[in-house]
């Protein structure tokens, strides 16, 4: 009955919580001050950082410093829902930031979509946190994002594709804090019984479920955060020496 | 009113209104220690409601709504149009959500406001996937015709928690909706028939006649919380928006499901203690809101 349950037809073969091929390169722009390419299988994303740039824009707290996201879809204008992307994804970055840092300053952040294949808005957000280490800002944490993908009968699949998303009755995405290695014995850095990482930066659900199944979908996403949040970490080591000799 | 707890402190020596000004955030922390909101609400209470519907008389259905200060005013216009080929036999509501340089100090005119295409697309996507309408209900003739829904809300005043209060005017103004009389002219198309010359010169069987109202379930219904270190305070105002920025929307419908969990972002991390105590406030508001919706009916219905 359980192995029933758990088997689920992936177009492409992926067993429900195998995420897609994962890529990520940094340094990839010559003239922004920080650039990161993001891929989960056909989903591709490239970001760039500018800043910090002198000076906030209009109606923003100028002692803090200010974040600004410029999403550039794969081809036509903008309409409402990249103008969504753009607000979630600028107030995600806030959270990571330590605004307090340079205060009075704009950091732009462009995101070109290079392709979509589902799961796009989590994509962006990998690329923005690389893109953002790449650039040197200053971080609280990195953050990890993930989709989950509800189907009807109550199963949670991960990383789905386009066709998947549109497919099944619901998805969320979740954003994470990274998996935080410190010096500090374990369970210092509980909050209220759980683990920092478990707390939720960004959330945004699309389509009808239950309580319980939002609940299923969190306990998988913080599965998921921790893998991707090992990738992360790794790819982020690897191009340290390289990254010594640039700032140095 | 607060110097007197302490005494070191700038607050015993300043006028609230200047300290409120000049440390926002250490005046609402103040508050925040005992329990209490600035404008006198406990944490978890959200404002007084109020709901009016049929308040554009040239729309067919149309409702404002009031939380506190913030005023939305949402009115429907319906159409005869062709369904698309791989919907024959299905309508279409189309959203849109205005923020007029009335409502808020930070919207200038020619600029348009960066908050409303956000509203407008989340309203769009808590309606049409809470299953409230069945765009089956709006179709005409099979293949040939439905109805265009064209639902407009204008932000009056934007003093915080916009969506709730998007949202309530919403359903209100689909609650109050009388669905204009259609009949077939001779051409065969569909043509709606004015309420004046309908006893008179009009012979044609109307096609609608007995599906005047759209047949509302599972009714969404949300609330917006503020996370602010340990306290959870509902409903928020503009000044409480602009200075504690960790907002999360929960949106449940009547049969108790969720419809969206919105979080975007935000200073402060949310653990699943703070979810389960925000979708608790949720189902309590959720009965606040259909309490009040019943009654803004049954006054419409007395008149």
């Amino acid at each position: 009955m359980l192995v029933q349950r758990m088997e689920i037809d992936r177009a492409d073969g992926r067993t429900p919580n195998q995420l897609r091929k994962l890529a990520c390169s940094r340094n990839i722009l010559n003239r922004a001050h920080g650039s990161a390419s993001w891929s989960q299988g056909e989903t591709k994303v490239l970001a760039a950082v500018y800043g910090p740039k002198a000076g906030t824009k209009k109606n923003e707290n100028p002692e803090k410093a200010c974040i600004e996201v410029i999403w550039k879809p794969k081809t036509g204008q903008i309409g409402k829902e990249e103008k969504e992307y753009e607000m979630v994804l600028k107030r995600t970055l806030q959270n990571m930031c330590l605004l307090t840092v340079h205060p009075n300053t704009t950091t732009s952040i462009i995101i070109q979509v290079v392709n979509d294949d589902g799961a796009l808005l989590p994509c962006a957000i990998n690329a923005a946190c690389a893109a953002l280490v790449d650039a040197g800002i200053p971080l609280k944490h990195l953050a990890v994002a993930i989709c989950c993908c509800l189907a009807e009968s109550g199963r949670v699949i991960l990383d789905p594709n386009k066709t998947e998303e549109q497919r099944l009755k619901a998805f969320v995405y979740l954003v994470f804090p990274n998996s935080i290695q410190s010096v500090l014995p374990e369970g210092a850095l509980q909050v209220g019984g759980e683990p920092y990482e478990h707390g939720i930066i960004t959330s945004v659900t699309h389509g009808l479920m239950s309580v319980d199944e939002y609940f299923f979908c969190l306990e998988r996403g913080r599965a998921a955060s921790a893998k991707l949040s090992d990738f992360l970490r790794r790819s982020l080591q690897l191009q340290v020496p390289s990254e010594s000799s640039k700032t140095g | 009113m607060m110097g007197s707890a302490n005494s070191g402190d700038l607050s015993s020596e300043m006028e609230v209104d200047a300290f409120r000004r000049l440390f926002p955030l250490r005046f609402h922390e103040r508050h925040l220690l005992e329990s209490i909101r600035p404008d006198a609400r406990m944490l978890g209470k959200a404002r007084d409601t109020t709901l009016a519907l049929g308040a554009v008389a040239s729309a067919d259905g149309s409702a404002l709504a009031k939380i506190g200060c913030t005023t939305m005013l949402a009115a429907i216009k319906m159409e005869v149009m062709t369904p698309t080929a791989e919907s024959p036999d299905m309508g279409c509501i189309a959203i849109d959500f205005h923020m007029p340089p009335i409502c808020s100090p930070t919207v200038r005119p020619g600029r348009p406001a960066e908050a409303a295409p956000v509203v407008s697309k989340q309203l769009s996507d808590t309606i049409l996937s809470s299953g409230m309408i069945n765009l089956k209900d709006l179709s005409l003739v099979r293949g040939k015709a439905s109805w265009m829904a064209y639902l407009d809300i204008y932000c009056l005043d934007a003093d915080g928690a916009l969506f709730d209060a998007a949202l309530l005017s919403a359903v209100a103004a689909f609650s109050n909706l009388q669905i204009p009389i259609v009949a077939l002219n001779d051409d065969g198309r569909v043509v709606v028939v004015s309420e004046e010359n309908e006893g008179g010169k009009l012979k044609k069987e109307p096609v609608n006649k007995e599906k005047r109202k759209l047949k509302l379930s599972s009714i969404p219904f949300s609330l917006t919380c503020i996370l602010h270190k340990n306290y959870i305070l509902a409903d928020p105002t503009a000044e409480e928006e602009s200075i504690m920025e960790t907002l999360v929307t929960v949106v449940l419908n009547l049969s108790g499901q969720l419809v969206s969990l919105y979080k975007p972002g935000g200073q402060f991390l949310a653990y699943t203690s703070a979810i389960q105590d925000c979708m608790a406030l949720t189902r309590q508001r959720v009965k606040e809101l259909k309490k009040i919706l019943d009654e803004a009916i049954c006054d419409m219905e007395m008149d």
